[in-house]
């Protein structure tokens, strides 16, 4: 089984490969249809290999297998994190592709096969890193994704803010990566080993009893800053939503569906392969690191996230927010925590991808993706409006979804004082969006006004005069981009309520965690009470929202926030560096003791 | 004796302390720029710290170059071919990068008419 292994990566790339040879003499419905074929291989592939990922499926590419303890070869790792994310990325790469089937609108004409190919490319860099089993090759596929990632999210080249939020994104996320293959080249002269659990190995040897020295922290440092740019955590976070507001539709579900996740589980594979030793970090730094970014981020990102205007940026928000809430779970190393985690992205993924599917029909049926004028103007869109609202409640944790399930299952592990974050920052975003659900499905409430005169620059960025992304508006939802939320959601709902399937999730986590425990995952009373809490908090203050909008306006506090959200580029690398210094400094006290 | 074990440990520090300079350098020029193609080629000089410092990490004393053509395996030292084999693929990655960013700054400058990072802020909040 474990030879299959390369094909995860191998399947979707040849895919784009022909695609892009043969795409020029392709209808468009063989060209699309054949990419949703390679999606849904590769999708197949990780499925049936899952089962048997245990124990772990290991394969070292072209037989170079190690000799005498020693490695030069590349490394594919097949456990069930890792089978599971590429699993997780092929099915919303095909949901993504269905969903795009015939009405996304491309550029180059004559030429049927390049979004398919380019999110093949794409969906072949995440399978590809969520396998790899050595950092540098880990690296490679981390900048295959990001490479495409800012293709995909410039795709519409005519149009001025698509080109400027992924340059945004490009520069910043191409820095990040280059502060993590320091880190990587730090390690290997360290250890001389690239497999990760090698350096593990390496770096116990080096440190014997003296634990982690200087080199160890840095590399440590450098290595997270590229996953937790990827991961948007505060202060990482400045390119996500102008790269999110910008992307098409599809691109957007894959972005924040999965693509930030894979930051978090890169930042929960390095740690807890490389880094969980004695000459890696102590437990109790790592988790002073992680905790302290995942509650900024969760906090920022909430925040930022109930002041939107424009829907696309809100959802955007809220996707910062949420990697948060997984960044503590990860960060208290704890198998409970992870198994949380796990089924948290897992919800998430979906409730999010059929959100942002949502938001791109109604900004191809009206042109604009701006609450205020958009008021009441999407009453007759009753399924779309439906699957709009019950995602909202999804996202605030609504029982039994597969988002209240992670969140419970976190909250349980993490403590009382963090469950705090978990439940104010899911009733937060999902009240944003309640609150676009009313006043755009719905039309509840007083016509929110412009401020006459006084409009601020902050309110500027309103997504009042976007382009539709099909060749005209539609007049009608077409059934494939209707259906493909509604299952999205469902499968969010399955995660949740299908028997045994928890279980199964956190099983495989446990198996492949450091922590050598297993903990049973289920819905507990306390935990349907909390997400019972914030989905309440969540309608409640969507309603106050709605119909005394005075009340909650932009307080004067959150401006310094929202101004820092500058759009300068500049910035973003100016604070990436902060928040390595940041890092640094929290991780600290490992090398002082 | 001493002054030489002084020299012997500049020259092994200094390609560090180069690749280190070389990138901060590279991030100071990034967080300042005011034009993006200039902003462009500061992302290369953070990657080009990267080459140095795979290299350094590869150099062996008195090591030669590890193509076994003309010298028989064993018969000298020679420097890691692991890192010069991850440095190449580092500028492979490097060029696209590079180049697909220099694409986007050409449609920025044609969509926008400038490629000035202090005049392009539409995206904030």
């Amino acid at each position: 089984m474990h030879r299959l292994l390369p094909l995860l990566p191998a399947v979707p790339l040849l895919g784009a490969g022909l695609l892009v040879a043969g795409g020029r003499h392709l209808p468009r419905p063989v060209a699309e249809a054949f990419g949703c074929l390679a999606a849904a291989t590769t999708a197949a592939l990780a499925i049936v290999l899952l089962p048997h990922s245990s124990p772990a499926l290991v394969e070292w590419v072209g037989g170079w297998f190690p000799k005498g303890g020693e490695s030069v070869g590349i490394v594919l790792i097949g456990d069930g994190p890792s089978l599971g994310m590429a699993a997780l990325v092929s099915l919303l790469t095909l949901a993504a592709l269905a969903y795009s089937w015939h009405y996304f609108d491309e550029p180059p004409r004559g030429h049927a096969g390049t979004f398919p190919a380019l999110i093949l490319l794409f969906q072949g860099g995440m399978c590809g890193f969520a396998v790899a089993g050595d950092l540098f090759n880990a690296f490679v596929f981390f900048e295959l994704m990001s490479a495409v990632a800012y293709a995909l999210t410039g795709y519409r080249i005519d149009e001025a803010k698509a080109v400027q939020g992924a340059l945004s994104f490009a520069l910043v996320n191409s820095l990040g990566a280059y502060f993590m293959l320091m880190g990587i080249a730090l390690l290997y002269a360290r250890t001389g080993e690239l497999a990760m659990a090698k350096i593990a190995e390496g770096l116990n040897a080096a440190a014997g009893h003296h634990g982690p020295d200087a080199l160890t922290l840095t590399a440590f440092v450098l290595v997270l800053t590229g996953l937790l740019v990827k991961s948007a955590a505060v202060p990482f976070q400045f390119w996500l939503p102008d790269a999110h507001a910008v992307a098409p539709t599809p691109v957007c579900m894959l972005l924040s569906g999965v693509m930030v996740e894979l930051g978090v589980y890169g930042v929960w594979r390095v740690y807890g392969t490389v880094f969980s030793g004695p000459g890696g970090l102590p437990a109790a730094d790592v988790t002073r690191t992680l905790v302290v970014l995942g509650v900024l981020t969760g906090a920022v990102g909430a925040v930022m996230c109930w002041y939107q205007r424009h829907i696309k940026r809100l959802l955007a928000f809220s996707t910062i927010a949420h990697t948060g809430l997984f960044l503590i779970a990860v960060g208290v190393l704890k198998a409970e925590a992870d198994d949380g985690a796990a089924l948290y992205i897992l919800g998430h993924a979906g409730v999010k991808a059929a959100l942002f599917a949502c938001a791109g029909i109604l900004l191809d049926r009206y042109g604009t993706v701006d609450e205020f004028s958009l008021h009441g103007r999407a009453r007759h869109l009753r399924g779309v409006g439906a699957t709009f609202a019950v995602a909202g409640l999804a996202l605030a944790g609504l029982p039994p979804f597969g988002t209240g399930l992670g969140k419970a299952v976190s909250e349980e592990a993490v403590g009382a004082p963090l469950t705090v974050v978990y439940v104010a920052a899911s009733a937060l975003t999902g009240a944003a969006v309640l609150r676009v659900a009313a006043r755009v499905f719905l039309g509840f409430g007083p016509r929110p006004e412009e401020r006459e005169g006084e409009e601020r620059e902050e309110d500027k960025t309103s997504g009042a005069d976007e382009e539709p992304e099909t060749r005209q508006r539609l007049v009608r939802v077409p059934r494939t981009m209707g259906t493909v939320p509604a299952v999205l959601l469902a499968a969010a709902l399955a995660v949740g309520v299908v028997p045994g399937f928890a279980g199964l999730v956190g099983h495989a986590v446990d198996e492949a965690g450091t922590w050598g425990v297993f903990s049973s995952v289920h819905w507990t009373a306390t935990g349907v009470l909390l997400d019972l809490l914030s989905t309440l908090l969540a309608v409640g203050l969507a309603l106050v929202a709605v119909t005394r909008p005075g009340l909650l306006s932009a307080p004067e506090w959150a401006l310094p926030l929202r101004r820092l959200q500058s759009g300068h580029v500049g910035d973003y690398v100016a604070w990436l560096l902060v928040g390595t210094t940041l890092l640094g400094a929290l991780a600290l006290p490992a090398v002082l003791r | 004796m001493g002054s030489e074990s002084a020299v012997t440990a500049v020259t092994h520090v200094l390609p560090y302390l180069v690749a280190a300079y070389v990138f901060l350098v590279g991030c100071y020029g990034l967080a300042t720029s005011r034009n993006l193609i200039h902003a462009v080629g500061c992302l290369a000089v953070c990657q080009s710290a990267t080459y140095v410092l795979l290299l350094a990490v590869g150099y062996r004393d008195g090591g030669t170059a590890p193509v076994f053509s003309d010298i028989r395996p064993g018969s000298r030292p020679v420097v890691d071919p692991v890192v010069q084999a991850l440095t190449l693929t580092d500028v492979v990655v490097g060029a696209t990068v590079t180049a697909l960013l220099l694409a986007l700054t050409v449609q920025i400058a044609k969509r926008h008419g400038t490629v000035d990072p202090d005049e392009l802020r539409e995206l904030r909040g």
